[in-house]
């Protein structure tokens, strides 16, 4: 099982992350075990997905906004939000998007292009879940939640910026 | 002088940590080239053409005497003995070691300083007047708006892997001395009627290789939403400014794409979910950022000092300076003063540590302690008392910086250029020398008036030379330098009435040995043209167009002329 950090924890994935084919035919999806499809797949058959044994989540891709799901997100126990390149900022307005706007309570994970040193960023945008990528240290990753303990900013780990908790203390 | 409480320290002190343990896992190779290159980057550390470059804030311009004794200490001890100036109002050091960088970070967070977001796809160092807080045409003290600016973009969670860099100039002042129409995002201080402080914003200016003046997007948005509305804007921007392409990736190109309409609507229906949420600014702590800024003790003065009307009488030098690098206060009594960078032999924007700690001396023993860089590349003490002016002057003299030419001709604004920038397409510097050197008669510089004179080394545009009255760029053709001349450029509403303008290129370009010729054609042109003193280069270049410009630079000049034809009429 690949590892992943949850809840700043090291833990096994039980996920089945499915891509779509070339030319981008749909996945066949296996009829058992947690899936993650692809948005895709998600659109076109979700009611299928829905009565299948095993949970479904879904990815979005850097360029899919959090609006395209906001109708589902009872039905999704897990969004998983894809890093294109780490200099991709985008899905960071995602993550924060189904926390603050659609109130989305379920896990979301960010895969990709996931290494360190953005952990800590991807956290207080709402996401609490890393597939880190190939080679990166999994356990080492977990010192970066202890960077930057302070922060100025309303996020959604901290739902008040630093102005208001200061009048407030 | 914004003093750092124990947080705003905390936030600083971790940085330089978390920058330690990433510039080690660099050198041990645990970190990718390219990965550990988005990181410095976002920390103000470049590689260039002979070594890294490291670029520190000076937020907003403003720093301290103890501050600038800091960058003294670090140009001796790390660099090469100077610091380049930037027009972003920052220091950059040319020649610092890429392992001895987190604890040049170390000694900065010992005074309150750091290079956090001085490069990267973030929000850099926010930029305002130097004269804010003293101007008299001041609505708002700009300072206090880009520290809560500052505090809300350090770290933002959100906005720390944007499409592109991201520029915000504030400007708190009815003349904008902050180029805020060229920025990213320019704010305006705006008082209503009921005397209530709002911003104008507007959004989509820049620079750089497709120059655009910005729009603006709201005409008067009040204080309290200045943090929501900023977040609904880089929101836009984050998810769709384009990725695919690096020369279209500014937020301009969003504006451009969408149409200024378009995108209001979009900023506005974001702002809409955020407005009134927990970024809603309070009073108490724009009350608190207030009281957290050192104010200078003024002693009630008069508005007048007889003895230095005297000493301008009888001192034609000092007359010349005064007029130039002196500028009117609020306070009565006082004045503020531009440490001239611009002298003739120096690469503009360069100190030494010897000159700035001087300078720093002379902002103890005459302007309360502070300095302000502005993005012209000079050192202003903004609260000099009218009664030490001509003290100062003598000492500025001798530091090499009382070169009487703010506002003239060899005020040149620089880039470092191809002498270390490893962007660059042509040396800028020696340009901006040959040109100092050709105009270097005083009388002949006062005759010729305000001029902006800009020069960059490529179309990243650094030296702003777009909006210089006169710009110069850096161009390669088939790698030799060549210098493409433009007019008409101007940064902003510095006079009331006359907003930013590009500059357009008057003709083929040119070799660096002819710019100084060049330069001076377009003078000719100017002086000929001009009808009075008080029209400036600028005013008669949009006047008269580019086109009596070129006739003149190439030489397919009207042998009528009017100089010409008043020469005829005098014989």
């Amino acid at each position: 099982m690949a590892k992943l950090i949850r809840n700043r924890r090291v833990v096994a994935d039980n996920w089945l992350l499915l891509e779509l084919g070339a030319g981008g035919a749909l996945p066949p999806v296996p009829a058992e075990g947690d899936v993650i499809v692809p948005l895709t797949v998600w659109l076109a058959r979700r009611d299928a997905l829905a009565v299948r044994l095993g949970q479904t989540g879904v990815w979005l891709d850097s360029n899919e906004g959090a609006e395209t799901v906001a109708a589902d997100l009872r039905r999704l126990p897990l969004i998983a939000v894809r890093f294109a390149a780490f200099t991709d900022g985008r899905g960071y307005s995602t993550a924060r998007l189904l926390r603050e706007r659609y109130g989305y309570s379920g896990e979301i994970r960010a895969i990709g292009d996931v290494g360190r040193d953005h952990l800590l960023n991807m956290q207080r945008c709402g996401i609490d879940a890393f597939a880190l990528r190939e080679g990166e240290d999994a356990e080492g990753a977990l010192q970066a939640f202890e960077e930057l303990p302070a922060s100025y900013q309303a996020s959604v780990v901290e739902p008040q910026p630093l102005f208001r908790r200061r009048v407030a203390g | 002088m914004y003093i750092y409480d124990e947080i705003d320290q905390k936030i600083v002190d971790q940085r330089v940590e978390q920058f330690r343990g990433q510039t080690q896992r660099f050198l041990a190779g645990k970190l990718s080239e390219d990965e550990f290159r988005a990181l410095r980057l976002r920390n103000g550390l470049y590689v260039q053409r002979y070594a890294p470059m490291l670029r520190v804030a000076v937020p907003y311009g403003l720093l301290s005497s103890k501050q600038m004794r800091m960058f003294a200490h670090i140009a001796r001890k790390y660099d090469r003995d100077y610091g380049h100036f930037s027009t972003r109002q920052n220091i950059q050091y040319n020649w610092p070691k890429l392992e001895e960088v987190p604890d040049i970070l170390a000694d900065l967070a010992t005074v309150q300083m750091h290079a956090i977001q001085t490069s990267g796809n973030c929000v850099r160092n926010i930029t305002t007047d130097h004269f804010a807080g003293v101007a008299r045409d001041e609505i708002v003290d700009s300072f206090v708006w880009c520290e809560i600016i500052r505090q809300w973009s350090t770290f933002h969670p959100e906005f720390n892997w944007l499409p592109r860099k991201f520029k915000i100039a504030v400007n708190g002042a009815t003349s904008d001395r902050a180029a805020t129409e060229v920025h990213d995002i320019g704010l305006h201080a705006v008082r209503a009627d009921d005397g209530a402080v709002g911003f104008r914003v507007v959004i989509g200016g820049g620079l750089g290789r497709a120059p655009m003046v910005g729009h603006t997007i709201r005409e008067f948005l009040p204080w309290q939403h200045l943090l929501t509305y900023l977040e609904a804007a880089l929101r836009i921007y984050n998810r769709h400014g384009r990725r695919d392409n690096i020369h279209k990736a500014r937020i301009k190109f969003v504006v451009k794409e969408h149409g200024v309409q378009r995108f209001r609507e979009e900023v506005e229906a974001e702002w809409l979910q955020l407005k009134d949420g927990p970024n809603t600014l309070i009073q108490a702590e724009v009350d608190r950022i207030e009281r957290r800024f050192t104010r200078p003790a003024y002693a009630k003065l008069p508005g007048r000092d007889a003895a230095l009307d005297a000493l301008l009488a009888a001192d034609t030098a000092f007359r010349h300076w005064h007029m130039r690098n002196v500028h009117p206060h609020k306070v009565p009594g006082y004045a503020a003063v531009t440490l001239s960078l611009k002298q003739t032999g120096v690469p503009p924007g360069d100190a030494t540590s010897a000159q700035l700690d001087a300078v720093a001396d002379l902002a103890d023993r005459y302007s309360f302690g502070e300095l302000r860089v502005s993005h012209e590349q000079n050192l202003i003490l903004a609260d000099v008392a009218l009664t030490d002016l001509h003290a100062l002057w003598g000492e500025a003299k001798k530091l090499g910086m009382a070169t009487p030419n703010i506002g003239l001709l060899t005020n040149i604004i620089c880039c470092p250029g191809g002498d270390f920038c490893s962007l660059a397409n042509a040396k800028s510097i020696p340009v901006a020398q040959s040109i100092q050197e050709r105009f270097d008669n005083l009388d002949y510089l006062h005759d010729i008036g305000e001029i902006d004179l800009n020069i960059s080394g490529c179309m990243n545009a650094c030296g702003h030379h777009h909006v210089g009255h006169i710009g110069i760029l850096g161009v390669d053709k088939g790698g030799e330098e060549w210098y493409q001349i433009e007019i008409g450029g101007n940064q902003g509403e510095v006079r009331p009435g006359m907003r930013a303008s590009l500059g357009k290129v008057i003709g083929p370009s040119f070799a660096r040995a002819e710019v100084p010729d060049v330069i001076e054609r377009l003078i000719e042109c100017y002086l000929e043209n001009r009808d009075s003193e008080a029209e400036r280069f600028i005013d008669v270049a949009h006047r008269i167009g580019t086109e009596p410009f070129k006739d003149h630079v190439y030489g397919k000049a009207d042998p009528q002329s009017p100089r010409r034809r008043r020469q005829l009429a005098a014989s």
